[in-house]
């Protein structure tokens, strides 16, 4: 039972790492895309006109709480489970719903090619870390 | 996609693992630290190594914050996830550690999903329903 129960919370905590992480690129990459080319807001306004437009913007702000959470949630998560196993599973579970959430809320344009190379992100970070 | 666009992503790439390694070696050479003696990670932070680290970790999110405003997030991870492959070839070359089958085939698999993501193009257009700025996320860009 017991056994039971900490699969179960290490489920739980990693699944919060990826959705915090998930939903903190998301709003930074939609964030971004608001503010437009840094490259040519620098060119305009200089150095100190691109990180005003950036720091300024509200929804980079909410993605930056999102990876904070994210990384208290791996705290949380290293304090229940081994490095071994959080570190490989949250790491390429949160490529995959990225390229979910990336398709479904930035309306990127995630062809075969995309899916593929995020596939094998996936397994290849799980390789690695063994 | 330009040159120096591309150097950015090399450099979202490389400095990533790079500060991580800095980070580590700086933390190495000061040693374990108490909760008695929490304020030696305050000194910790003007140590070289630490404060390489934090610089190229700031690069770091700097210049993907840069490349998230011309490439789309999708086109983005795989090249932070080529970060991997970079410890893993440092480990081989660099500290002589071994590197089993397995992870050549992770090194592999993510150097092949880079290559493929490169091939295709960064950044999805979207109509804006306002005045056009077309000419700003042209392929060819304004930089360089």
């Amino acid at each position: 039972m017991a056994l039971h129960h900490t699969g179960l919370a290490n489920a739980v905590s990693i699944a919060s790492i990826i959705v915090a992480a998930t939903t903190g690129d998301v709003l930074i990459a939609s964030a971004m895309r608001q503010i437009g080319d840094l490259d040519e807001i620098k060119a305009h306004s200089g150095l100190i006109g691109a990180i005003k437009a950036v720091i300024t913007n509200a929804r980079f702000f909410c993605g930056v709480t999102a990876m904070a959470v994210s990384f208290f949630s791996l705290l949380f998560a290293l304090s229940h489970a081994d490095l071994s196993l959080v570190a490989p599973a949250s790491a390429s579970l949160t490529v995959v719903t990225n390229t979910i959430a990336a398709k479904i809320f930035l309306k990127e344009d995630v062809d075969k090619r995309r899916w593929i190379a995020a596939l094998c992100v996936c397994a290849g970070v799980v390789l690695l870390a063994h | 996609m330009t040159f120096r666009r591309y150097l950015v992503l090399a450099f979202v790439t490389v400095s990533a693992p790079l500060g991580d390694s800095f980070l580590d070696k700086g933390m190495k050479q000061i040693g374990p630290v108490s909760l008695a003696h929490i304020t030696t990670l305050f000194h910790a932070v003007a140590t070289p190594w630490i404060a390489g680290g934090i610089l190229l970790l700031i690069g770091f999110f700097a210049s993907w914050l840069t490349a998230l405003s011309w490439a789309d997030l999708t086109y983005v991870l795989p090249m932070t996830s080529f970060a991997n492959v970079i410890v893993a070839l440092l480990a081989k070359f660099w500290r002589h550690e071994n590197i089993s089958l397995s992870r050549w085939l992770g090194i592999f698999l993510i150097t092949a999903a880079v290559g493929f993501v490169m091939r295709g193009p960064s950044y999805t257009e979207h109509e804006k329903p306002g005045p056009a700025r077309a000419p700003a996320k042209s392929p060819e860009g304004a930089c360089l």
